[in-house]
């Protein structure tokens, strides 16, 4: 399953800069708001689930390599923090349902 | 929105995690390339088609010539059905290899995006056990032909390929340290830490790890050293008076990490390393950190950690990671 038909099914908002998604196969999930649990517990081409939406998911998302940050209940990043996301190649999605239902819906389509 | 109560519960307790970083290289490289490759890549691009007015004979007399056992049939670009032997032995049974091939031809066909990833191609062969999968491009046109022989075929080239970069990666490597000759020649990277500099968090440890891949670490090792400097950084960024100095030194067969500041120091350095223990402050923890798990995931990074603190004086964190010959090498084996 790629990242456009993930983003197609949930209506995700593209907060960065559009790309071809289709080339982005996202194994996986993590969901948490502690960045240092997600340090320990997201893998690389993961998707992070989390409300946290503060400039400093952008180093975590990078360092991590996760495939795309899905920011839950509509927190906005500035545009600071969308700009750094950019730069760092980090898509960063947003959605107005809460971590849980996302995480059920993730499941649910196999990825996990 | 702010963090619930339960989560700062849940920091207070702490948690143990197993090795998760590990994991995830066990997906083994085969894998990663059927995802990494894309259907374009090693489809067969010059597709030998039909059309669907011609009578079935032809058809077989192209399967005939060219040894293959199935066509795509193309009208005007577009892919309108595909005719196999077995539909030309329907027609054969019936003794009808005069009609059209569209009287024959299969037309409920699966097909495959051009720029897919392999790993689609190798689901639709397993679950519709199909020989061969039409390719088309984004306007529907076909545009090649893929086989299971072409997908073992364009995988054993990328690992070939991917051999040859290691390779060269390598080589670049041990460059730097082959053609400075010393007796011992280190490689120190330094970067200076603001405390409460937020805006900047993680930037330094994203340099090392960059600087790491440039080097020729592998992946697995840039990660573990980049998520190690990443805590040891916003260490210095919420934990410090002044902030304080992170450092890299990179040597053929080891990296350390270093982080040092003047204060405020750690009076309980035990504490300070049991998961889940954590002096942040609310308003820090709101951002997400100070699950007390800082130290707790750089010691599963690195090999060893000596954490040295003096309250009123400052504290010295080092790391160490012990580099193995495959990466980052100098001397050959």
């Amino acid at each position: 399953m790629n990242l456009q038909s993930i983003i197609d099914q949930f209506q995700f908002k593209i907060l960065t800069e559009p790309r071809n998604f289709t080339e982005i196969i996202p194994r996986g999930g993590y969901a948490s708001d502690l960045l240092s649990c997600v340090m320990a517990g997201a893998k690389p081409n993961n998707l992070w689930v989390t409300l946290q939406a503060h400039l400093n998911i952008v180093a975590v998302a990078a360092m991590l390599d996760v495939a795309a940050v899905i920011i839950t209940e509509n927190a906005q990043p500035d545009v600071a923090t969308i700009n750094k996301a950019n730069e760092q190649n980090v898509i960063l999605l947003s959605t107005p349902k809460a971590s849980y239902e996302i995480c059920g819906a993730l499941w649910d389509m196999n990825l996990r | 929105m702010s963090p619930t109560k339960s989560q700062t519960e849940q920091e207070k307790y702490g948690r143990h995690r197993p090795v998760t970083d590990r994991d995830a290289h066990e997906i083994n490289r085969i894998e990663e390339l059927s995802y990494d490759l894309k259907v374009h890549e090693v489809m067969i691009a010059n597709v030998i088609t039909t059309t669907s007015d011609v009578p079935i004979s032809s058809a077989l007399e192209l399967l005939r010539i060219n040894r293959i056992s199935g066509l795509p049939v193309v009208d005007n670009g577009i892919l309108a059905g595909v005719i196999s032997l077995e539909d030309i032995v329907r027609a054969m049974q019936k003794n009808e290899l005069g009609k059209s091939v569209s009287e024959y031809m299969s037309t409920q066909i699966m097909t495959v995006n051009s720029y897919d990833s392999v790993v689609e191609a190798i689901k639709t062969f397993s679950e519709k056990r199909l020989g061969r999968l039409p390719v088309i491009d984004q306007s529907k046109k076909l545009v090649g032909i893929i086989t299971k022989g072409d997908i073992t075929r364009g995988i054993l080239l990328a690992v070939e390929r991917d051999y040859k970069e290691e390779e060269v990666r390598r080589y670049r490597a041990s460059h730097l340290f082959e053609d400075i000759i010393s007796d011992r020649t280190t490689l120190v990277l330094r970067y200076n830490i603001k405390v409460g500099d937020f805006t900047h968090g993680g930037n330094a440890s994203s340099h090392i790890k960059r600087a790491l891949l440039r080097l020729g670490a592998d992946q697995q090792l840039a990660r573990r050293c980049g998520i190690a400097a990443y805590e040891a950084e916003m260490n210095l960024i919420i934990h410090t008076t002044h902030g304080g100095i992170l450092k890299l030194e990179v040597e053929p067969h080891r990296i350390n990490i270093i982080t040092t500041d003047d204060g405020p120091g750690i009076p309980d350095i035990q504490m300070a390393q049991q998961p889940g223990y954590s002096t942040a402050s609310d308003k820090v923890r709101e951002m997400g950190f100070g699950a007390g798990m800082g130290l707790v995931n750089i010691k599963r990074c690195v090999d060893s950690i000596e954490l040295e603190s003096t309250v009123g004086k400052g504290t010295k964190l080092t790391m160490r990671i012990a580099v193995s010959s495959e990466t980052l090498n100098s001397k050959r084996d």
